[in-house]
């Protein structure tokens, strides 16, 4: 049964991702965000008085969540528009293999903008290319896993409620704390030059919080939907 | 083939299907009338496994629909939702449908739906962009392209021309003949009894008539049908 | 409190056995596990004011710890019946489990508010400052949002089963945050040593004092209990009163 979870989930990730590909606003405009609030951060703080290097790990961190939203919301509405998701659920694959084919696409989505974003603020801010950054962009993987486990889920749930646009937000974000957190103080442990064993019970964290809410969600999906 | 005995849904209090036994057989039609809100839409949904029975349990060849993979993969629907996404193109749609059924095929298996229901020119545009009546036969096309044994239809055809539906009909008699076993629902009585073999009547989450078609005279049973659902259901 | 009245008795003749039926929706006219809950919160408050003894270091401000910490206690009490709530509703779908979820998350709501204006109020003249990112009040914060996000998430669905379904899906996932929040912040100010302050919050207490701690913990207990108790027949009528107008229809 595994590897057939994994096929149908890799199945429906690509659909989604070919639709997003599409139309294409949802990732214009979370990449557009993502750039103009690396900007606006920059401008807002006296540059004299903070350094780049202790601006940018919360800077990141901030608009990868904000952007990540932004996707995260249209995830489930397209399959709530002409109840394409009962399409889903009438064939023969595992409601596992729906959330996790979400999840997955959800994941490219967040890992498209994070691509982007982080070369982006090593340019604005001025920061030190090279070993550092191939690690920041494994820690940001990391840390995007967290981030679209519980969004997905919570956003199958606010598809299909009054205020979606509202709750999406509001439900996740205090998940998404100890996720922000540990990523920014291991991103800030990692710009500053210190060895990467000392950022490690913040990756200990981030690991944990994947598997505890990857798990989760994926057990508590079928409950989202209606019976 | 298709079995349910005893079907019961309940939300709340109030049970839109109350007790109702459904067998339809291979080749084998069954024709469902009844006015809005007597639980036709709900027993289609019970019978394709998208909702859970309060009570009784649906069976295609004997395996219980709601545990058997293989079960579900021989179910065909076709709801009031084009179940679509629009801004994928009609071949887009029904390829991913192939693939999510396992087709060897996809692309093959996608273009013989298309062209079943005569939509095939249109396969590489958009679906959010063609019209309703288009919209409508890619969806048919969808719920056919695994070729399923048993189809359930709610209100086919409703938002198809003349040659949409004379398209529909075909390959509804194609299918019946091919052995699979079909459930309508229409309100169009002309039309449902042209393809019929067992007719039934719901109001109130039961059915209130149930007979094979041989049985039934066209005429009378749509002047009983109108005495029949006089009231709110 | 007198009994609502019921609709005339023969619109209920097309509704069956599924339907709640409660044959007379009566609420007692004596709450006494209330009653009794306030009585116990002004006792308590009264010793607490006129017979304890004053701190040595904070004066009269430390007094607000006899709300602060048994509050604290309540709305963790009420959390817990919501995740335990929330498990028995996905297990068994017994409605009564989601009612009691439900009251139990609005208790917990006001007794976290009382928390987190207790605590700046106390902090101030004691710290000096308003606010400090401490264990406790960071958790207590982050326990506020995800409970008025449970609130929030039950007003924004109408139909009774997908609503209990999905906060209780969320009253799980709120319980499995806790140590995840909890870690991060504890590993924060490890690494990031916050000035000094003044933690009295775990004193020995000597004799008169502990007393009226205890006190307060117990009047809170009481409260607690009774306003989940009181918050669940509310909800039993309100139920009651939707399926019975669901049923005349």
């Amino acid at each position: 049964m595994k590897p057939l979870v994994l096929t149908t989930a890799w199945l429906i990730a690509r659909k989604d991702l070919a639709i997003e590909f599409r139309t294409r606003t949802a990732f214009l405009s979370a990449l557009v965000f993502a750039l103009l609030g690396l900007g606006i951060f920059r401008f807002a703080w006296d540059p004299s008085a903070v350094s780049a290097i202790d601006l940018a790990p919360g800077v990141l961190w901030v608009i990868f969540t904000f952007s990540g939203l932004l996707g995260l919301h249209r995830s489930f509405g397209v399959e709530h528009a002409e109840r394409a998701i009962d399409g889903l659920l009438v064939a023969p694959v595992g409601r596992e293999a729906i959330f996790l084919g979400k999840a997955l696409a959800n994941l490219c989505f967040v890992a498209g903008i994070q691509v982007i974003a982080i070369p982006a603020m090593a340019v604005f801010y001025d920061l030190p290319l090279g070993r550092p950054l191939l690690v920041l962009f494994a820690i940001a993987l990391l840390a995007a896993v967290g981030l679209v486990a519980v969004g997905t889920l919570f956003s199958a749930m606010a598809v299909n409620t009054r205020l979606a646009e509202l709750l999406l937000p509001m439900l996740s974000l205090p998940f998404f704390v100890p996720v922000v957190m540990a990523a920014a103080q291991s991103t800030t442990q990692l710009l500053i030059g210190r060895p990467l064993a000392e950022a490690w019970p913040w990756l200990k964290i981030l690991i944990a919080y994947d598997i505890v809410f990857l798990t989760a969600c994926t057990l508590a999906f079928p409950y989202t939907l209606e019976e | 083939m298709l079995e349910a005995t005893g079907l019961v849904r309940a939300f709340g209090s109030r049970r839109a299907v109350d007790g109702v036994d459904v067998s339809v057989g291979a080749g084998d039609c069954l024709v469902l009338f009844g006015p809005n809100g007597a639980g036709k839409t709900t027993l289609l949904r019970l019978l394709a496994g998208l909702l859970k029975p309060t009570a009784g349990a649906t069976r295609i060849d004997g395996a219980l629909l709601r545990g058997d993979s293989a079960a579900r993969a021989a179910v065909g629907l076709i709801s009031h939702q084009t179940m679509l996404y629009g801004a994928l193109t009609a071949r887009e749609n029904l390829e991913f449908t192939a693939r999510l059924y396992g087709e060897a095929d996809p692309s093959s298996v996608g273009e013989r739906a298309l062209r079943t229901m005569r939509v095939f020119d249109r396969a590489d545009t958009p679906v959010r962009v063609l019209s309703r009546g288009l919209q409508q036969r890619v969806s048919i096309a969808r719920a056919i392209v695994h070729r399923p044994r048993v189809l359930l239809l709610d209100e086919p055809y409703t938002g198809l021309d003349a040659s949409g539906a004379a398209a529909l009909t075909r390959m509804l008699e194609e299918l019946r003949a091919g052995g699979a076993a079909l459930v309508l629902v229409t309100h169009n009585i002309g039309e449902g009894l042209a393809i019929a073999t067992h007719a039934a009547v719901m109001r109130r989450g039961r059915f209130v008539r149930h007979e094979r078609r041989e049985a039934l005279d066209a005429e009378r049973y749509t002047s009983e049908y109108h005495e029949l659902v006089g009231g709110p259901a | 409190m007198s009994s609502i009245p019921l609709r005339d008795e023969s619109a209920r003749g097309t509704a069956d056995a599924l339907a709640p039926s409660p044959a007379v929706i009566q609420r007692p006219i004596f709450d006494w596990l209330f009653v009794l809950a306030m009585l116990g919160m002004a006792a308590a408050y009264v010793r607490a004011i006129y017979f304890t003894p004053l701190e040595a270091t904070q004066g009269a401000a430390q007094k607000i710890y006899y709300v602060h910490v048994p509050a604290a206690l309540g709305a963790y009490t009420a959390l817990t019946v919501v995740a335990l709530m929330s498990l028995v509703y996905l297990w068994l779908r017994d409605e009564r489990a989601d009612r009691l979820a439900e009251s139990a998350g609005e208790v917990a709501l006001v007794f976290l508010t009382v928390v987190l204006t207790t605590g700046p109020l106390w902090g101030k003249p004691i710290w000096g400052t308003w606010w400090t990112w401490d264990a406790r009040l960071t958790l207590t914060l982050f326990l506020w949002f995800v409970t008025a996000g449970y609130i929030v998430l039950r007003g924004a669905i109408d139909e009774p089963g997908l609503r209990a379904r999905y906060s209780a899906v969320l009253g799980i996932l709120g319980a499995l945050l806790i140590p995840f929040i909890h870690l991060s912040v504890y590993l924060f100010r490890t690494l990031h040593p916050m000035p000094i302050v003044l933690k009295p919050d775990r004193p020995s207490l000597p004799t008169e004092m502990l007393v009226t701690f205890l006190s307060f913990v117990a009047a809170c207990t009481l409260l607690c209990a009774a306003l989940i108790r009181a918050r669940y027949r509310y909800g039993v009528q309100r139920d009651a009163l939707v399926a019975l107008e669901a049923g005349d229809r």
